[in-house]
């Protein structure tokens, strides 16, 4: 068995930014234990031989010509913003007051 | 003449180009159609009627005036909801995307749009494309076209049930671990998972992306090729893209229709993915399918991918981690939505945190934390580490396999369709659903599912997946045209002419008419 606790729920979702509700950070600790002790079973056959696979079509230096291209207007990157402040992002405070 | 809904793509294209039927005559009988059977199935997120009907017309008058277009202008296409628009919402069935319209569009959108395709509007997934159900959507669920008590598969069951219940022909999807594959077997409809890196990505809200990749969701084969060929090849904008020269589908799918195609060819069967754990209608019907294919001069070898059975582990370690990277992007400042902390200080981490919590629901806040854990110091050599292993192995099975075959089947989901419900309350039997599928993606191969026959116990549609050697996505399509064409010739018919009819909603006036849809527009 994983020994997967709630503080250590608490501490991921912080990591990950969410605020999890504590009802959902107990459903979660008994849900992630449960997975983690299926997916485990990957070690059972991940010798040190083997050598570790992160793309199934490995490409290298991947580039393009060195040209001016057309890219999104100001207008453009910021049509989606929550909140915007002329031609910036506007966002809260990024410094807590502590 | 007959129902235009019920054509193919391809029937469709002949009598576009011939000019015996316009363009917009074609597209609103799908709009009709959608506002007919739509509130039922709800694949659509978001339907563009006049926009749809514009661009047709547009098409039309480039015919009249002499225009050689290509076979797919004026063929009308549901785009899933994962790939961006740029006069459309794309929200990936997330609220945390809620309203977002995009800047820019995906590039196999953008090719769709350029070869003369009419975009219907946005079909319905699973958040983030994280589900085999359409459960996960944020919008409410797509319902099965053949049941409508039963999920459509997932993620990408909005398209599937779009091209079953004939309000498109031609549907986009993307397939992660299945997600155009398993909603065509439970659908009865065929979709493709093309070569990783054989069709751009760009443009498409990446969920993992060492495993993503877009592909045709379709009713045949044939229709699936000629989707293939507008939106493949080399993408600059995606640098997984690969650069090399395809050949045509749609001319290798018209091959497998030939005499003799499947004479001599090797039909590797997975030992792993076969036998126990199957619903006896799907085993049944992949057994027939196996002696009918023997018949017609195929050789069926039996073939053992041991790795295969650490395959879904391996994927729910891998998609996790790379979807908490992925989604890190969602942090209320450049795109999406923007909630506050009920109380405490404003400050950007704690709006994001608040953000994400009322954006993302279960299923996503389930793999995040599973993949910033799998991530973690102390758990990444065990954990995400050791997956990376296993998908090496994996390829190596794959490697083997068609030392000895052409290609490989199995069937291409382990049951048919289940009922809403029947999976939610516990995620490793949802997940255990993709186990025919992940291996795959997790290669890289490319991998297509067809129907091959109904579950005798409950009349539902069986789909059999094929898979071929990375890059020989060709091959597929000449072996699925002729499996497709045999399987048919053994029933007399399609497998979807058996589908049930849908209830119509009444229309205004007792006609389906454009203005009855446009009451609609955009609130489907």
């Amino acid at each position: 068995m994983s020994e997967i606790t709630a503080e250590q729920v608490a501490h991921l979702a912080n990591l990950a930014r969410i605020d999890l509700s504590s009802e959902e950070i107990a459903r979660l600790t008994t849900e992630l234990g449960q997975i983690v002790d299926s997916v485990a079973k990957v070690a059972e056959v991940a010798t040190p031989d083997v050598p570790a696979t992160s793309h199934p079509m490995p490409l290298t230096n991947v580039f393009r010509a060195d040209t001016v291209v057309p890219s999104l207007t100001v207008e453009q990157a910021l049509s989606g913003a929550p909140d915007r402040d002329g031609d910036k992002f506007r966002v809260p405070a990024i410094l807590d007051e502590e | 003449m007959t129902n235009v809904i019920k054509l193919s793509a391809a029937d469709l294209s002949g009598l576009l180009v011939e000019r015996s039927i316009s363009s917009v005559e074609v597209t609103q009988a799908h709009l009709d159609q959608i506002a007919a059977v739509d509130t039922g199935v709800h694949a659509f997120l978001h339907v563009a009627g006049e926009a749809a009907l514009a661009a047709a017309a547009r098409v039309d008058a480039r015919r009249a005036a002499g225009e050689v277009l290509g076979p797919l202008a004026g063929v009308p296409i549901a785009i899933k909801d994962v790939l961006a628009t740029i006069d459309m919402p794309s929200t990936a069935g997330s609220k945390i995307l809620e309203g977002w319209i995009p800047p820019y569009d995906a590039t196999v959108v953008r090719r769709v749009r350029d070869a003369g395709l009419i975009l219907l509007g946005k079909t319905n997934m699973d958040e983030f494309a994280m589900g085999s159900s359409t459960e996960f959507s944020a919008y409410g669920p797509t319902h099965n076209p053949w049941d409508y008590d039963r999920i459509p598969g997932g993620s990408g069951g909005g398209s599937a049930a779009a091209v079953s219940s004939f309000e498109a022909p031609l549907a986009l999807g993307s397939d992660t671990g299945g997600s155009i594959r398993q909603p065509a077997a439970v659908t009865g409809s065929v979709g493709v998972k093309p070569t990783y890196g054989g069709v751009s990505r760009y443009g498409s809200i990446a969920l993992a992306s060492s495993l993503d990749q877009v592909g045709p969701v379709t009713r045949t084969v044939l229709d699936a090729a000629l989707l293939h060929d507008v939106i493949g090849g080399h993408d600059p904008l995606d640098s997984t893209s690969l650069t090399d020269t395809w050949p045509s589908m749609a001319a290798a799918a018209r091959a497998g229709l030939a005499d003799g195609a499947l004479t001599g060819v090797r039909v590797g069967v997975i030992k792993e993915l076969s036998g126990d754990g199957f619903q006896a209608g799907v085993a049944q019907r992949f057994t027939e399918t196996l002696t009918l294919l023997s018949a017609a001069g195929a050789e069926i070898v039996e073939i053992s991918a041991p790795s295969f059975e650490y395959a879904i582990a391996a994927y729910y370690l891998i998609l996790p981690a790379e979807a908490s990277s992925n989604l890190a992007r969602f942090d209320s400042v450049r795109f999406g939505i923007r909630v506050n902390p009920e109380d405490g200080p404003l400050t950007s981490e704690r709006v994001m945190a608040a953000t994400r919590d009322a954006g993302f629901g279960p299923e996503v806040k389930r793999r995040i934390i599973l993949g910033t854990y799998a991530l973690s110091a102390g758990y990444y050599d065990a954990y995400y580490g050791s997956a990376q292993k296993v998908r090496t192995l994996i390829q190596r099975d794959f490697d083997a396999a068609f030392s000895k075959v052409d290609v490989l089947v199995s069937p291409s989901a382990p049951t048919t369709a289940f009922k809403f419900g029947e999976k939610m309350a516990d995620p490793m039997a949802m997940y255990l659903n993709d186990v025919t599928t992940i291996p795959a993606n997790l290669a890289g191969v490319p991998g297509m599912s067809l129907p091959m026959g109904l579950a005798p116990e409950d009349g539902l549609p069986v789909g059999l997946q094929i898979m071929a050697p990375a890059k020989m996505d060709a091959r597929l399509y000449s072996f699925g045209a002729a499996v497709e064409a045999l399987l048919e010739a053994s029933w007399g018919h399609t497998l979807l002419s058996r589908a049930p009819e849908l209830a119509r909603r009444e229309m205004f006036a007792g006609t389906a008419t454009s203005t009855a849809f446009t009451s609609t527009e955009g609130a489907v």
